[in-house]
């Protein structure tokens, strides 16, 4: 194997490598896929942290529309509260922090195959967040369009709009290059002895999610370049006084942006396979399905799109088509929760923070999931398409799917990260803020828009009021936990019992190495000679 | 194994040039489909037919594909499909409304 | 199980893997399917329902030009092929001489890209102008889609011509030579994906009958 020198295989990657003089000259310049993935998490939390705090204030509007903005401002409010929580949070998010952290280390490599672009990858999403943040402090107003940027409105208004999408394009860029190296990293480097069976499955929802990131991120690339060549030149593709379409804008939007909520949350339910059998002691139930489950989640997902659309004016042929297909992609969707429960059904239960992140994800994404089925279906969605239950269901689904699993991510890998362990106390008290809070700001949503409340309104008639405010002071608790679980991580960092190489008795890969990893992975690359979850096995 | 084949597989000068002629009698063939009206109705899709053949042959000659190993066809298949699908999808909507 | 082959490994034994570099381009031309293919799927949707203004707005297409644009990038691809045979065979000179010819004949298709396009600007027809605007619905969306259509295909056109120059470069050099050609190999990809795009491009604007 490589003779490795001492030192990088002894010294965590955090420490200096003394190639350059600055340190944030060393990071901005490392290929090293484990401080990449560090500064994409640092950054992705913080918009994080911004997108909730916009979040916040659009509830707080909504207590009384009009005591804190005019109607204008509130449509800026919330078209960057998307635009930041989507594309500079969920849609980068599991892939660019822990999938670059910890994919080369799952499956026994160095790094991932192409570093240089990996970097590339990094300093094309710090251009695109600083592009979007141009879009809101340069002359004219903020884009307020909604995330959606729905043509014609977006070609017509006078709203930094043009900025915004190219930040927008720049960062799926940005998107498309992780996804590229993440599926060439998995069938190029995988360790000795790691055959596509014996992968665990965080890698093998990272490697579905790539090939949408690849085949659905470029279509999203074009259809922003067609609003701004409207801006610019006058194109007129989705114009009606010059023979364009509004609805083929939406078709092209959604042939994106369907696809891209796979991006979102197959990576999310990898994390919780991941979680599932550590804290229960068992091998993940039906691994062949749940990888496979992955694989037909993102081919099934690349032909729904249509259902963002139903009340848009598409054929009814094409509404039936895609309705049914929507329902389809439950299927593989209920694979994957069938055999996380029967991984738990008489395994050694521990519930620490990751597991009770991994069990609210269940519960929650559940809900969200059934909800879809309810606004897949074509009749109820005339009523409900463009209300609050859309709200409350992509919340549900993106936030107490995906980003629960992104905080139940955390404290797994935290010690991992960072060589230390987090408080277990103030994590279940802020869990427990942020569940009960999260349950009450969206699912009043499910409510309101039941009863007819559209989305995106500044505005509404008195009936709404009461369950309004129940969901602002939802939000309130569950910034109180986010709060208390950030806090906690943060503290964490500095003052956390230092941490062993594995404290939870993992299985897979990384936690065979230090806490946190030297700057060279592996001293000797594994050969592997068993399956990712050899608990059974191993019991008997 | 495969990829032994495929480096050392030597497309000859040959194999090259006898590509690049029937590309251009393609071309010809295409132009004479649409000039002399050929196939009336069906030209729009006989232009496209020779167009993937051209491409086709590219494809398989110039970029080398005939001899890559079984997963990059499919993963080509599979880019295509997708498009396919993204394509007739939406006229699914257009054509039935 | 399956022996891990030696080859494949990259980083891990410090070997370049060839293999992993030709997929990772072959990925990127994956997206680039999906990326021009949106406005392929814009010209079908439109054309399908315009089809007697994409006839009339195609009827003024200089046939000339655009064959001989083809001709010329169909042997563009086939001397770069030939200029990669020549560099696994050791023959550096030929190869780039053979890259040279590629790079001369993507300068001349956008030289009468550019005259194609001039002629029509110097006609009123472009985008927003005060000319188109007054044809038909049809006709205004195949002259938008014929600038942007052609006009990214141009850039990428320019992006091959550079990329390839630099191939040169290195070819003389001998930095690119008969035991490390990879880089040459995926600009071919490249460069014969450009050519495989104008070969739809070309029937889509010129020969609508």
């Amino acid at each position: 194997m490589t003779p490795i020198n001492e030192t990088a295989a002894t010294t965590s990657f955090y420490e200096r490598t003394g190639k350059y003089r600055w340190i944030i000259a060393e990071w901005m310049m490392s290929t090293d896929h484990k401080r990449i993935g560090v500064m994409y998490l640092m950054a992705l939390l913080s918009f994080f942290s911004v997108g909730v705090v916009l979040g916040f204030i659009i509830r707080l509007s909504l207590l009384s529309p009009g005591w804190l903005m005019g109607q204008q401002t509130y449509n800026e409010f919330f078209t960057l509260h998307g635009v930041i929580q989507i594309f500079l949070f969920i849609i980068p998010g599991i892939p660019v922090a822990f999938g670059n952290i910890f994919l080369p280390i799952l499956i026994g490599a160095q790094d991932v195959a192409f570093p240089r672009i990996n970097r590339l990858s990094w300093w094309l999403y710090v251009t695109g967040a600083i592009l979007i943040l141009l879009s809101v402090l340069v002359k004219g107003r903020p884009p307020d369009t909604g995330w959606t940027f729905y043509a014609p409105y977006s070609v017509q208004t006078p709203a930094n709009v043009s900025i915004a999408v190219m930040g927008v394009f720049v960062l799926g860029f940005s998107s498309i290059l992780t996804g590229l190296n993440f599926v060439t990293t998995i069938h190029r480097m995988r360790a000795p002895g790691m055959g596509w069976f014996r992968m665990p499955a965080f890698p093998w929802t990272l490697y579905a999610t790539g090939w949408v990131q690849m085949l659905a991120t470029p279509v999203l690339a074009i259809t922003l370049l067609f609003i701004f060549l409207g801006r610019f030149f006058g194109v007129g593709f989705f114009d009606p006084n010059k023979g364009g379409d509004p609805i083929l804008y939406e078709h092209l939007f959604w042939m994106y942006s369907h696809p891209a909520v796979y991006i979102m949350v197959l990576p999310a339910m990898g994390i919780i396979s991941e979680i599932i059998p550590v804290f229960s002691r068992r091998a993940l139930f039906g691994y062949v399905a749940v990888c496979m489950s992955a694989l037909g989640i993102a081919v099934v997902g690349y032909a729904v799109w249509g259902h963002h659309m139903f009340t848009s004016g598409m054929s009814d042929t094409a509404r039936i088509i895609f309705s049914f297909v929507s329902f389809l992609v439950a299927v593989p969707s209920g694979v994957k929760i069938f055999n996380w429960l029967s991984t738990l059904y008489k395994g050694s239960i521990e519930v620490d923070a990751p597991l009770l992140f991994a069990l609210s994800f269940i519960f929650l994404f559940s809900i969200g999931g059934l909800t879809g089925l309810i606004i897949g279906s074509l009749a109820p969605n005339l009523h409900l398409h463009g209300t609050y239950f859309i709200v409350g269901h992509f919340h549900y689904v993106m936030f107490g799917g995906a980003g629960f699993s992104i905080i139940a991510g955390l404290h797994y890998w935290f010690p991992k990260i960072t060589g230390r362990m987090y408080s277990e106390r103030f994590a279940k008290i802020g869990w427990l803020n942020l569940f009960v809070g999260f349950n009450i700001l969206y699912f009043s949503m499910f409510i309101l828009g039941f009863q007819g409340m559209p989305r995106r309104y500044f505005d509404y008639p008195p009936q709404y009021h009461t369950n309004h405010v129940i969901s602002t002071m939802g939000s309130w608790l569950l910034a109180i936990g986010l709060i208390i679980i950030f806090a906690n991580l943060i503290r964490s960092i500095f003052k956390g019992e230092k941490a062993p190489a594995n404290p939870w008795g993992g299985k897979t890969l990384e936690w065979s190495i230090p806490s946190p990893p030297a700057h060279e992975n592996f001293q000797e690359i594994p050969v592997i000679t068993r399956g990712p979850y050899p608990y059974e096995e191993e019991a008997r | 194994m495969k990829e032994k084949y495929a480096e050392n597989h030597a497309v000859t000068t040959r194999t090259y040039t006898g590509v690049w002629l029937v590309l251009l009698i393609l071309l010809a063939s295409t132009i004479a489909v649409a000039k002399l009206r050929l196939l009336a109705q069906f030209s729009t899709l006989g232009s496209l037919l020779i167009a993937s053949a051209k491409a086709g042959l590219v494809l398989a000659f110039f970029m080398h594909l005939k001899y890559e190993g079984r997963f990059l066809k499919m993963m080509l298949t599979v880019a295509i499909a997708a498009l396919t699908v993204l394509i007739g999808l939406t006229f699914v909507d257009v054509w039935l409304r | 199980m399956k022996k891990r082959r030696g080859d494949k490994v990259s980083t891990q034994t410090g070997r370049i893997d060839k293999m992993g570099k030709k997929m990772g381009m072959w990925f990127f031309l994956f997206t680039e399917i999906l990326f021009f293919g949106g406005m392929f799927l814009l010209y079908s949707i439109y054309r399908y329902r315009y089809s007697q203004d994409f006839h009339s707005g195609a009827a003024d297409e200089n046939i000339v030009l655009g064959t001989i644009n083809t001709v010329i990038l169909l042997t563009s691809s086939f001397t770069i092929a030939l200029s990669i045979a020549a560099v696994k065979k050791g023959e550096n000179i030929p190869s780039s001489l053979l890259q040279f010819a590629t790079i001369l004949m993507g300068v001349a298709f956008l030289v009468i890209k550019y005259f194609e396009w001039t002629a029509k600007i110097n006609l009123g027809i472009y985008p927003d102008s005060p000319v188109l605007l007054k044809l038909a619905k049809g006709e205004i969306l195949f002259f938008g889609l014929y600038y942007v259509m052609t006009g990214l295909h141009g850039l990428h056109v320019l992006i091959g011509v550079v990329v390839i120059s630099f191939m040169l470069y290195s070819t003389q050099r001998e930095k690119i030579n008969r035991d490390n050609y990879a880089r040459l190999e995926n600009t071919a990809l490249y460069w014969h994906f450009v050519d495989i795009v104008w070969i739809y491009l070309y029937p889509l604007f010129y020969l609508i009958t």
